[in-house]
């Protein structure tokens, strides 16, 4: 509770620092991910975990002994973990009988499970099994969804909402071209999702943009679908909800025609252009004298003219 | 002179360019939606070049990925480019894929009694240096802080006031007094937020910490909220439309002590009636109705060992059966009590009842 936080004041800088990372922001931190192994986390799955670590740095913990606890059963573990670590998505591994080779994969809002969602590993192949160059770790990967099942179903679609915020990565506003080494390409297929990872080759072709190749660098799953947790749609809302500060503001005023023209309006009170404020030049001031003369000259002047 | 024609001309132009581009253009029935400030891309069509591939399409699925791959490149080239210390980089726009927040929207702090009362009167603070010349050390020294300039405290020679008591310590004195201003300081500052949080947390009791919760817990919560009184909610207001909560009295009703004679002489008589009864009384309805659930418990743990040991004889199964068609005639005089507990089982029942005769008949055949 954060009035608590306040009550007992940070007695260091430091400590100071420590908690305004932690507090809630209008544009937040990344997201950190906690990788946990469950009490009978076997061979393949302790590897994908160690995977997915590599593949997360430095955005991610991996914590290295078992945790005998059931997500889908009890989240208070988690939610510990989540508010220690100050992590908000979670990879849980777990394999017994009923469901070999369990993955359990969710995210937090407000340190409380918001979604969770149970995949099973059918097919593992890991980094080190693949023997070829990798890409240097905290690249940010390209993320491809493909597949019309991606988007039928409640349990798909939050599925690939909960990959894209787990895989994405720091948002950043420049990106080197020549840094985008790897793609992470997932794929929907009859029940199946298969998570593969390819290295970029850019290869020339006749103009700017390259020709893309790909090779097989990463760990590659073949993922089935078991149970899911997911929010109710209140608290999913409430999780969306953005503060109005960050809402795109719609710039009033300005229209464009089809030329490419852009035109702008301004609002102006009604003026009265006899008494408008023209320059002041003080030797062309008038004085009293003067002024009569002139009068008296303007006359005749008229008159002539007549 | 006859040249080649403008629309030839272009024609060939046209064609180079294709070319050119036949090795980065990709072919899809429905186009691909792109979120490129997360480097995003979303292929909608549906795989059937995959569908016929076997158990391990992995051929299949690089080509679907190369193919994906090299649209999502082609529009990230198409990006506004700029030159950043030598290297070429690309300018993303705002992600426009909508994901949950990690926390919740920080609420606005509501003012200090301090802020409230400098808006109020329009006082703004002034800008001030961080140092300032301390004349006693003859060095620049910090406004406020360790070791600032002029702390009081500090001074090892104090001139004793006039009307001040001649063996009281000035030293002690002093530090007396920055003792409470800094109490004076905290307190305020805790009650500034204990104003603050005042008007930001509800009773946490009964209530989900996120805030959310059906009707149905509120309800509940706002229950017992009410019952939590010196009075046990009995002198408790309520709101103008509000109704009155129903069942919330004493279960167990007694008979007042003196009133009706004839029904209490009525009740003695009976019991020593009963007391005197040499015969136990049975309840029909009751025995009935336990002896059919023991016939069903039977029933279940039968059909069991069946189904695990194999299919066997169904003979009996239809005695079974007849058998059970005779009770639901007395369903409209079972007690309340027992007629919860066995109005739920019978549609379940009916229908294993209905099953068990079908299959007894195929298996007589």
């Amino acid at each position: 509770m954060d009035a608590l936080d306040r009550v007992v004041k940070p007695k260091t800088k430091r400590a100071k620092r420590f908690l305004e990372k932690r507090e809630p922001k209008l544009n937040e931190n990344n997201k950190n991910a906690m990788l946990i192994k469950g009490g009978n986390a076997n061979a393949t799955v302790t590897q994908v975990l160690k995977d997915m670590y590599a593949l997360k740095k430095p955005y991610g913990i991996l914590y290295k002994k078992k945790n005998i606890t059931r997500p889908f059963e009890d989240q208070t573990s988690l939610e510990f973990f989540s508010k220690k670590s100050d992590c908000s998505l979670f990879m849980f591994g777990s394999h017994n009988k009923k469901r070999p080779n369990n993955l359990v994969l969710g995210r937090m809002y407000d340190y409380h499970v918001l979604d969770m969602i149970e995949l099973g590993i059918e097919k593992f192949v890991s980094l080190k099994d693949i023997k070829n160059s990798k890409c240097p770790e905290g690249t940010k990967p390209m993320l491809i969804f493909a597949g019309d099942d991606f988007d039928v179903t409640e349990d798909y679609r939050r599925l690939k909402s909960l990959l894209i915020d787990f895989f994405r990565g720091p948002t950043v506003a420049n990106i080197r071209l020549a840094g985008l080494e790897y793609v992470l390409h997932f794929t929907a297929l009859k029940g199946k999702v298969y998570f593969r990872s390819y290295k970029l080759l850019l290869k020339k072709s006749g103009c700017r943009t390259p020709r893309i190749e790909l090779e097989e660098m990463g760990p590659s799953l073949d993922l089935v679908l078991r149970r899911t947790h997911l929010a109710s749609d209140d608290l999913y809302k409430l999780s969306m909800k953005m503060p109005k500060a960050l809402k795109p503001k719609k710039k009033k005023n300005m229209s464009h025609d089809t030329f490419g023209t852009t035109y702008g309006r301004i609002h102006m009170q009604k003026q009265d252009l006899s008494k408008l404020q023209t320059r002041k030049m003080k030797g062309l001031k008038k004085r009293p004298a003067e002024k009569i003369t002139e009068d008296q000259e303007k006359k005749p002047k008229r008159i002539k003219k007549n | 002179m006859e040249g080649p024609s403008v629309e030839e001309l272009l024609a060939k132009a046209e064609q180079d360019e294709a070319e050119k581009l036949q090795r980065i253009t990709v072919y899809k029935e429905l186009e691909l939606e792109f979120d490129l400030g997360n480097l995003l891309a979303s292929d909608r069509n549906p795989p059937t070049a995959l569908r016929q591939a076997g158990p391990a399409p992995e051929a299949e699925l690089r080509a679907l990925a190369r193919d994906n791959t090299q649209l999502l490149i082609n529009q990230l080239w198409q990006l506004p480019t700029e030159r950043v210390e030598e290297t070429l980089v690309a300018r993303l726009p705002e992600p426009t894929t909508h994901l949950p927040r990690e926390k919740p929207v920080p609420k606005p702090r509501p003012l200090t009694r301090w802020q409230q009362f400098a808006r109020l009167k329009g006082i703004h603070p002034k800008k001030k240096t961080n140092l300032v010349w301390d004349e006693v050390s003859g060095q620049w020294r910090r406004r406020w802080g360790y070791k600032r300039a002029r702390d009081d405290t500090k001074e090892w020679l104090i001139e004793v006031p006039d009307g001040a008591d001649p063996l009281e310590d000035q030293f002690t004195k002093r530090i007396q007094a920055k003792k409470e201003r800094v109490a004076k300081n905290e307190l305020n500052r805790l009650r500034n937020l204990a104003r603050a949080h005042k008007t930001q947390l509800p009773s946490a009791a009964g209530l989900h910490p996120t805030g959310h919760q059906s009707k149905e817990e509120l309800g509940r919560a706002m229950q017992v909220a009410k019952v939590s009184t010196a009075s046990v909610g009995r002198f408790q207001e309520r709101l103008p439309k509000e109704k009155a909560p129903r069942g919330s009295g004493k279960k167990r009703k007694f008979q007042p002590l003196f009133g009706d004679f004839a029904a209490e002489k009525k009740n003695q008589l009976e019991l020593l009636r009963i007391m005197n009864n040499k015969k136990p009384k049975l309840d029909v309805t009751r025995a009935t109705n336990k002896q059919m659930r023991e016939e069903d418990q039977e029933e279940a743990a039968k059909k069991r060992k069946m189904s695990q040991k194999g299919r066997r004889k169904g003979g009996w199964q239809g005695s079974g059966g007849k058998r059970k068609g005779g009770p639901p005639s007395q369903g409209g005089k079972r007690k309340g009590g027992l007629g919860g507990k066995m109005q739920s089982r019978p549609p379940g029942l009916g229908s294993k009842r209905k099953g068990g005769q079908h299959q007894g008949g195929k298996r007589r055949k």
